[in-house]
């Protein structure tokens, strides 16, 4: 396997991780409008923690009783998953290719962004 | 305003901002965030997290279309990558201790640059050099296709570049924008990759360097699904659309009208995050 051939199966799986994603917001984005479309929306100031749905485990527990909100946040999730999957995906090729460095500048990424994800939520 | 105007209002303005940010090749993220910040009022927090979001969706739905031109380089973006997600966690870290003034002053500035390179285009270098020692231990040179036969270039001044992405990173989580054209200059001007090569790359670093801040961004409750959903669904149609039309469109005229854009939204940042507006 050559790079080339590599960024082709990487690209196609992070253009279906996207068109999955915006599925699943735009499930979620009926649900919502369909219950609150004549609410009174107001964003002028932030409010910390917002609805409540920021955390791994809060977001999956909303979607999973069909929540609006919870469905599209779970779809943000995946979104957020494709780059990272990427960078997955490039350490299996790496490895593949028997490239060592590349393998490991591919895992050293790979552990900022779970460090940084894993830390945040 | 009721919540089905506010969808309506917010997807429309954030289709524009993707379909504009394709053709110019400065993303959407600089256009969203002060369209929904000037017209609507909506807090700069809330505006940034919904922008990351659509940075990721951009990135990672173009990544497709520009592997199959063959000008990428992997191996460039991922040792790149090291320097944007240390930089993107800081800027995450550092927009929780920002005011909302202070985010939006910030903001404005990299407005003007924005309007610079709308007007001037990104500065193009042509030169093809030789990859100098670090370079070539880390086997950053390759090849592309420049008139259907492969032509390899070098890569040059590898410290200075990292540190660029390292500031590059901090602008994207500190703005919740792609910082592409910060990342484009890096790349072409100080480390003599070619153009496309560039630009490529660019596209495919600004997704992982938005990931990185994400977590931060959800934690502190700046990804609102009421306004992220929109702004994703608006960023991404346009961007697609954009991105389809690119090959046949004269993008000149529509570059200074969208320099003109950004330089007012930019004047009006500044103005409205001293005065304590925004």
């Amino acid at each position: 396997m050559d790079d080339r051939r590599l960024e082709t199966i990487i690209g196609r799986l992070l253009q279906a991780g996207v068109l999955l994603a915006a599925a699943v917001v735009t499930i979620g984005a009926v649900a919502y409008l369909a219950q609150h479309h004549a609410d009174r929306v107001d964003y002028r100031n932030f409010v910390p923690g917002g609805p409540g749905i920021c955390t791994f485990p809060a977001i999956v527990r909303s979607a999973a009783h069909f929540e609006s909100l919870g469905i599209i946040q779970f779809g943000l999730l995946l979104l957020i998953a494709t780059p990272v999957a990427r960078v997955a995906l490039a350490i299996a090729g790496f490895a593949l290719e028997r490239d060592r460095l590349y393998t490991v500048v591919s895992v050293v990424v790979l552990l900022i962004l779970l460090a940084s994800l894993l830390h945040a939520t | 305003m009721t919540a089905i105007e506010f969808t309506v209002v917010v997807w429309a303005l954030s289709a524009l901002a993707g379909f504009l940010g394709a053709l110019t090749g400065l993303g959407g993220g600089v256009v969203v965030v002060p369209a929904l910040t000037l017209a609507l009022g909506v807090d700069m927090k809330y505006a940034i997290g919904a922008s990351l979001v659509s940075v990721i969706a951009t990135s990672s739905g173009a990544a497709a279309a520009y592997v199959r031109e063959g000008f990428s380089n992997i191996r460039i973006g991922m040792f790149l990558e090291i320097a944007t997600t240390i930089g993107a966690v800081l800027g995450a870290f550092l927009a929780s201790r920002f005011s909302t003034h202070a985010l939006a002053i910030v903001f404005g500035l990299i407005l003007f640059q924005a309007a610079y390179l709308s007007f001037k285009g990104v500065p193009e270098n042509a030169e093809r050099v030789a990859s100098d020692a670090l370079a070539t231990r880390l086997r950053l040179g390759g090849s592309y296709p420049v008139a259907g036969s492969p032509q390899t270039y070098g890569v040059r001044n590898v410290p200075a570049g990292f540190a660029m992405m390292f500031g590059a990173g901090a602008l994207s989580g500190l703005l919740g924008i792609g910082s592409g054209a910060v990342k484009v200059i890096a790349m072409d001007r100080v480390m003599r990759i070619p153009f496309k090569v560039s630009t490529t790359t660019s596209n495919f670093m600004i997704g992982v360097t938005a990931a990185a801040s994400a977590g931060l961004y959800l934690k502190h409750g700046y990804i609102d699904p009421r306004v992220a959903m929109p702004v994703m669904l608006g960023v991404l149609a346009g961007a697609l659309v954009g991105a389809k039309l690119l090959v046949h469109m004269r993008v000149k005229t529509l570059r200074m009208v969208f320099g003109a854009v950004i330089l007012t939204l930019a004047i009006e940042m500044i103005v409205n995050g001293i005065t304590g507006k925004v």
